[in-house]
């Protein structure tokens, strides 16, 4: 559905991005590994078509229609969501404004204000806190919860896991994977490789710029030693 | 050293009306798009000259009113989509750019309406004074006073209660991803700009009709709008409305009590403000 080809991305001088290759099918999760700064962020905003960094090569294919030449908000009506790297939630923003910016509450198709306060009960009791009065799962939650308003058929979420306790990392396993099994698509950055496993049904390791393995997770999970290589610590 | 009295107070009050009315569109414009518009005084002076000629042409105030927000929404539109499209993202370009428009539209006013000082003329309705206080006050300022404060309901309610006040909210906390979740955010800017500038049209002929109009009046209302848009933190409504009271008030104190200080006054206080919030009272990081 998502197909990535040959992406080269830049800040400015910088190549950040070298010939990045990688597919995502519909309905599928799949996990994006790799340590910090190798380029992660950079492919989910490329992806996305934000203004920072710009994409000099490739194509980036979606259900076979370039997406390279649409702004951010176009990218987002072809129905791919971004719940981005530190949530960025609105502090201005209560709860329910969060999901009612795209679609009035009455809304009846689709995502609804109703159906993600089902699925995250603590935000229905929390509906009118701003975001910055929610705690670091509740944010996450919410950035979910705003990113399936679009009634995405592709999310991606860059480290949704990052600062959250291990609790919390449990239900947003769970939470993703529930998401999965809705018939949504997801590209998810991790850095924890078992946190990805549990997850995803595919992988991919980036290091500086390049895809550098790909595997499916029982291959992963039969033989670990070429992705320790690459993970180092995990 | 003179003391203040309740018709200085009032004096100091029904300003700071005027001031919020011009200094919210000046502050949506700031906190939203990130443009310092240096043209917003020269809107409000040429919406003040497209009021008093068109409420003197047809006899209504409200025309007169109506005439000036509609002409300088329309320049607010102009200058978005016609000028600053070309420089956008490069700050200091845009706010040379709107410095230049005000130099154009100055002197457009100038072989348009000469040099002369007008005063917008005052419905009957509004015309005369009240008896408050045990003094006499004019009428037509304390509806300067009652307007100001329903623009600020109102765009309090167009913020806070309406889809297109929330998309401003969120644009102005991180623009990226509101445009990230499918909104143009351009649409946003543009109605932003429009509606800010409509708010320097109506302080125009508003103002226009007790402070007079005059080829240097734009610099001293943007001066203001400046002072009350470091003070109260740009973007944002509340801090706009205290603000304005601050200035408002400082302004008659300034003026009565140290007339030989009339600016320190006013510009004393906003340095200490930013010396301890350097975002203003009410502004936040992004
Ligand atoms: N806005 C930027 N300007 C310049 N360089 C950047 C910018 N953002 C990230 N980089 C650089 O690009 C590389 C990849 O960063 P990033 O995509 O954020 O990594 P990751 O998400 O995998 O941690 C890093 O070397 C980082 O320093
Ligand atoms: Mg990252």
């Amino acid at each position: 559905m998502l197909e990535v080809r040959n992406l080269h991305s830049f800040y400015g001088d910088a190549h950040v991005l070298h010939g990045v290759s990688l597919e995502v099918k519909a309905g599928e999760v799949v996990a994006l590994l790799g340590r910090n700064g190798m380029g992660k962020t950079t492919l989910i905003r490329s992806i996305m078509r934000l203004a920072q960094p710009q994409m000099r090569e490739g194509s980036l294919l979606w259900k076979g229609e370039e997406l390279k030449h649409l702004t951010p908000h176009e990218v987002a009506k072809k129905r791919i969501a971004l719940v981005p790297q530190g949530r960025r939630l609105f502090p201005s923003l209560t709860v329910v404004e969060h999901l009612t910016m795209l679609k009035p509450a009455s809304a009846k198709h689709g995502w609804t204000v109703n159906r993600v306060l089902e699925m995250f009960p603590r935000l229905a009791e929390r509906k009118n806190h701003r975001g910055n009065q929610l705690s670091g799962g509740e944010r996450q939650m919410l950035a979910v919860g705003r990113s399936l308003m679009i009634d995405p058929e592709l999310v991606l979420m860059d480290e949704p896991s990052e600062g959250l306790a291990p609790v919390m990392v449990q239900h947003l396993e769970t939470i993703i994977a529930d998401l999965g099994k809705t018939g949504l698509a997801i590209l998810l950055v991790e850095q924890n490789l078992y946190s990805a496993l549990s997850v995803a049904s595919r992988i991919y390791v980036l290091e500086t710029g390049k895809v550098v393995h790909a595997a499916s997770v029982e291959e992963v999970k039969k033989d670990q030693a070429p992705l320790m290589r690459f993970l180092g610590v995990h | 050293m003179a003391s203040l009295n309740l018709v200085q107070i009032l004096n100091g009050l029904t300003f700071a009306a005027l001031l919020f009315i011009v200094a919210s569109g000046f502050t949506l414009i700031f906190g939203l798009l990130r443009i310092v518009n240096l043209a917003h005084g020269a809107l409000y002076l040429f919406g003040g000259y497209v009021g008093y000629t068109v409420s003197g042409m047809s006899g209504s105030f409200a025309l007169g009113i109506l005439a000036s927000m509609l002409a300088v929404a329309c320049l607010g539109l102009f200058i978005d989509q016609g000028l600053l499209r070309f420089v956008r993202g490069f700050v200091l370009r845009e706010v040379l750019l709107t410095l230049g428009v005000a130099f154009v539209l100055n002197d457009l006013a100038l072989v348009i309406w000469g040099g002369d000082t007008f005063s917008v003329e005052v419905p009957a309705i509004l015309r005369g004074a009240v008896h408050i206080g045990g003094t006499f006050y004019p009428k037509y300022r304390l509806f300067v006073l009652v307007l100001g404060i329903f623009t600020f309901i109102g765009l309090w309610l167009l913020l806070n209660r309406t889809r297109l006040g929330a998309l401003i909210r969120a644009g102005v906390d991180d623009a990226e991803m509101v445009e990230a979740m499918g909104i143009n955010i351009r649409r946003v800017f543009l109605a932003t700009s429009m509606l800010g500038a409509s708010l320097a049209g109506l302080g125009g002929t508003v103002g226009g009709a007790f402070l007079t109009l005059y080829p240097t009046a734009d610099s001293e209302i943007l001066v203001f709008s400046l002072a009350i848009v470091i003070i109260g933190g740009s973007g944002s409504l509340v801090g706009a409305a205290v603000g304005a009271l601050l200035v408002g008030l400082l302004n008659t104190i300034g003026q009565v009590m140290f007339p030989e200080l009339a600016y320190f006054v006013i510009f004393g206080p906003m340095a200490a403000i930013l010396a301890f919030r350097p975002l203003g009272l009410f502004g936040r990081a992004t």
